[in-house]
């Protein structure tokens, strides 16, 4: 039945080759866990990833009950941990997900800079997932307001007294972060927008580079 | 070539079955909690609401339909707001009963002898849609169900409503 399926598209849009391109290709033995199980160490980048696409899913799912309101954030973050069926599974997925983005991520990382895996020609993966990196910590920084409990909002407030304490251009960021000079209303739409559409837009396109470069250049050698 | 062989599952397939199979589990297990919650509203049970006084003495429902307004409580998710809602509330063969005013047809509100031409009777002024006292729909004019009623019970002498059902 699925390959019926598959071979009425296959002959339609050719996509056999599409599919040999991006998944059929060999995984060189030192970096096969099969062959030596200290290769799992070369999992951590596919678990970063893994973990990402649960935080979008369970992201996309999450909005569904959230409003990004000073009156009603609170509320409907409580409502949909409280009342809603598994309100509180998918919550804390997206809760400890966060987390574990950035530990698998700072994990990939090691195992990249202890492999030489960042030397040429992979100079420029590194410096996309240097700016990956950044853009998961806005990520998490832009999401722990949404709640606005007291711990999300005096997280925001150090974070933004940290920003004001660049030189020059500090109380400009603060202000512009901010959305003025309170931290409220506007802030809370701002960083909602910045969590939910521009951060996951610049997240997916790095990705898209980082693993295009990927298959371009291939996986490093053993050491 | 015997029959047993044909059964046999190549390395290839056992992989292909084992990998699809714990996949799949994989992403049941992460996607059902999501879609359970995003199903949520429709799978809950609808909860009946209480019965409300209309601040209406059983002695004062007459024969002839009376509007009240009342103040329902609407709980909405996370919101929680007042909704004034409104009842034709009268007495038939000694039964109070309370009509909602809101058209069967389209959802606009009728009005009690609410134009000249048909006394007596529930008009909308949206459709010509007409109704009798008892809120029957009258054939040939666009409605085409009986207005709603409204739960009715009388406690301590005064009429409380509870939730609205429809007719016919």
């Amino acid at each position: 039945m699925l390959q019926k399926i598959y071979d009425w598209l296959d002959t339609r849009l050719d996509i056999t080759p599409m599919w040999r391109d991006i998944a059929d290709h060999e995984v060189p033995e030192h970096v096969n866990p099969a062959h030596h199980f200290s290769a799992f160490v070369y999992c951590f980048g596919g678990l970063t990833f893994f973990v990402v696409v649960i935080q979008i899913l369970s992201g996309m799912f999450l909005t569904m009950y959230y409003v990004p309101d000073i009156v009603h954030a609170y509320e409907s973050v409580y409502y949909l941990q409280n009342e809603v069926t598994h309100g509180m599974i998918v919550r804390g997925m997206h809760h400890w997900g966060a987390s574990l983005v950035i530990v698998m991520m700072f994990l990939h990382t090691l195992r990249v800079f202890f492999t030489g895996s960042y030397k040429k020609p992979r100079e420029l993966n590194w410096v996309v997932g240097v700016l990956l990196f950044f853009v998961v910590l806005g990520l998490g920084f832009t999401g722990y307001l949404l709640p606005w409990d007291m711990k999300a909002y005096f997280a925001t407030v150090v974070g933004l007294e940290i920003a004001e304490s660049a030189p020059i251009i500090g109380g400009f960021a603060s202000t512009l972060l901010a959305g003025g000079e309170i931290i409220g209303a506007q802030t809370l739409a701002r960083f909602f927008a910045i969590h939910v559409f521009f951060l996951p837009g610049a997240l997916l396109g790095l990705l898209g580079a980082h693993f295009y470069m990927i298959r371009k250049q291939g996986i490093s050698g053993p050491l | 070539m015997s029959e047993e062989r044909k059964h046999r599952v190549s390395r290839r397939q056992f992989l292909t079955y084992t990998l699809t199979g714990v996949g799949g589990f994989m992403a049941a297990g992460m996607l059902s909690p999501m879609v359970r919650m995003a199903l949520d509203p429709a799978l809950e049970d609808t909860d009946d609401s209480d019965f409300i006084s209309i601040g209406l003495s059983e002695d004062d429902v007459t024969e002839e339909p009376q509007l009240v307004n009342f103040d329902v409580e609407i709980e909405d998710g996370w919101y929680t707001s007042e909704q004034t809602q409104s009842a034709y509330v009268f007495r038939q063969d000694g039964e109070i009963l309370a009509l909602s005013p809101i058209c069967t047809h389209l959802g606009c509100t009728v009005g009690w002898e609410g134009n000249q031409d048909y006394p007596d009777q529930f008009y909308c002024p949206c459709h010509h849609g007409r109704f009798e006292p008892d809120g029957t729909n009258i054939q040939g004019t666009p409605p085409t169900r009986p207005l709603d009623v409204y739960e009715v019970e009388v406690r301590d002498g005064m009429v409380h409503l509870g939730n609205i059902r429809e007719r016919g």
